[in-house]
């Protein structure tokens, strides 16, 4: 995978937070994701197909989601909470779509929204695919970003 | 003013709604795919304008508004989709579709304000 193509999802998360919420955001520097495979609590996945095929997730833990959804929704969300399953796919929609102006020769498809919820859950890139993790500073705390995305 | 609001998430429809509250229209029906919108728009008429979302299960936004424009009792509603696919290529089929305008989400108050003309 070339490392440029993480550039538009970075920019991507970077303007979804900045205009959704009024939050900045920072990435830190990307990684080849290896073992031992981050953990998270909550990841919304968008599949990636055209082209080139993978997916983006954005994956948080418990308390940071909590925070990014409830001043997206200006209430207090639970854990358990529909509107914060809602959101995690919300913002990985929104960041995959307008990540794809920028990768317009793979003539990308997005698919719907996976939420993927467990205590610590790690996250298996396609095989074949190496994935690159990109995690993000912010007021509410760090969450991160993978991009797997298979090149013909 | 009377919007159809149309997306599969429910946090950004309740973004939107109180969007839309803010700009003082506050008759508003609400639809989670493209065949409940339908339906709401059939039962709902006059209807001004739909804010339509793409990537929606069931029915997606483009097959709805190609429905929609297809039937002449419409022709009159406005339509804007309000969606994350951002490329040229789907603005354009959007358009030639029969959108009558075209947000990139995520989309300010103001962003908003200047697509309705008001």
């Amino acid at each position: 995978m070339d490392v440029s193509y993480i550039n538009p999802f970075v920019t991507a998360t970077i303007e979804c937070f900045q205009t959704m919420l009024s939050i900045k955001t920072e990435p830190m520097a990307p990684q080849l994701k290896k073992e031992p495979y981050p953990a998270y609590d909550i990841s919304g996945v968008i599949g990636l197909s055209g082209e080139a095929q993978g997916s983006i997730s954005l994956s948080f833990p418990n308390d940071v989601a909590i925070k990014f959804v409830g001043k997206m929704l200006g209430v207090q969300v639970s854990e358990k909470s529909p509107d914060l399953i809602d959101a995690i796919g919300e913002f990985a929609n929104i960041i995959a779509g307008n990540a794809k102006k920028d990768l317009s020769k793979f003539n990308l498809s997005i698919s719907l929204p996976n939420v993927i919820i467990g205590k610590a859950h790690v996250l298996a890139g396609q095989s074949g695919a190496s994935t690159i993790v990109v995690p993000f500073t912010s007021m509410f705390g760090i969450f991160a970003m993978e991009v797997s995305l298979k090149t013909k | 003013m009377k919007v159809l609001l149309v997306d599969d998430s429910v946090t950004m429809r309740r973004i939107q709604k109180t969007q839309i509250q803010g700009l003082g229209i506050n008759d508003i029906v609400e639809a989670g795919d493209g065949e409940e919108a339908y339906r709401k728009l059939q039962e709902n008429m006059p209807i001004d304008l739909i804010m339509l979302d793409w990537n929606m299960p069931v029915m997606d936004g483009l097959t709805f508004l190609k429905k929609v424009r297809a039937d002449n009792s419409f022709k009159n509603v406005k339509v804007i989709m309000c969606t994350s696919e951002s490329e040229k290529t789907r603005v354009v089929e959007a358009l030639k579709s029969g959108a009558n305008n075209y947000l990139v989400k995520p989309f300010t108050p103001d962003a908003l304000k200047e697509k309705l003309g008001i």
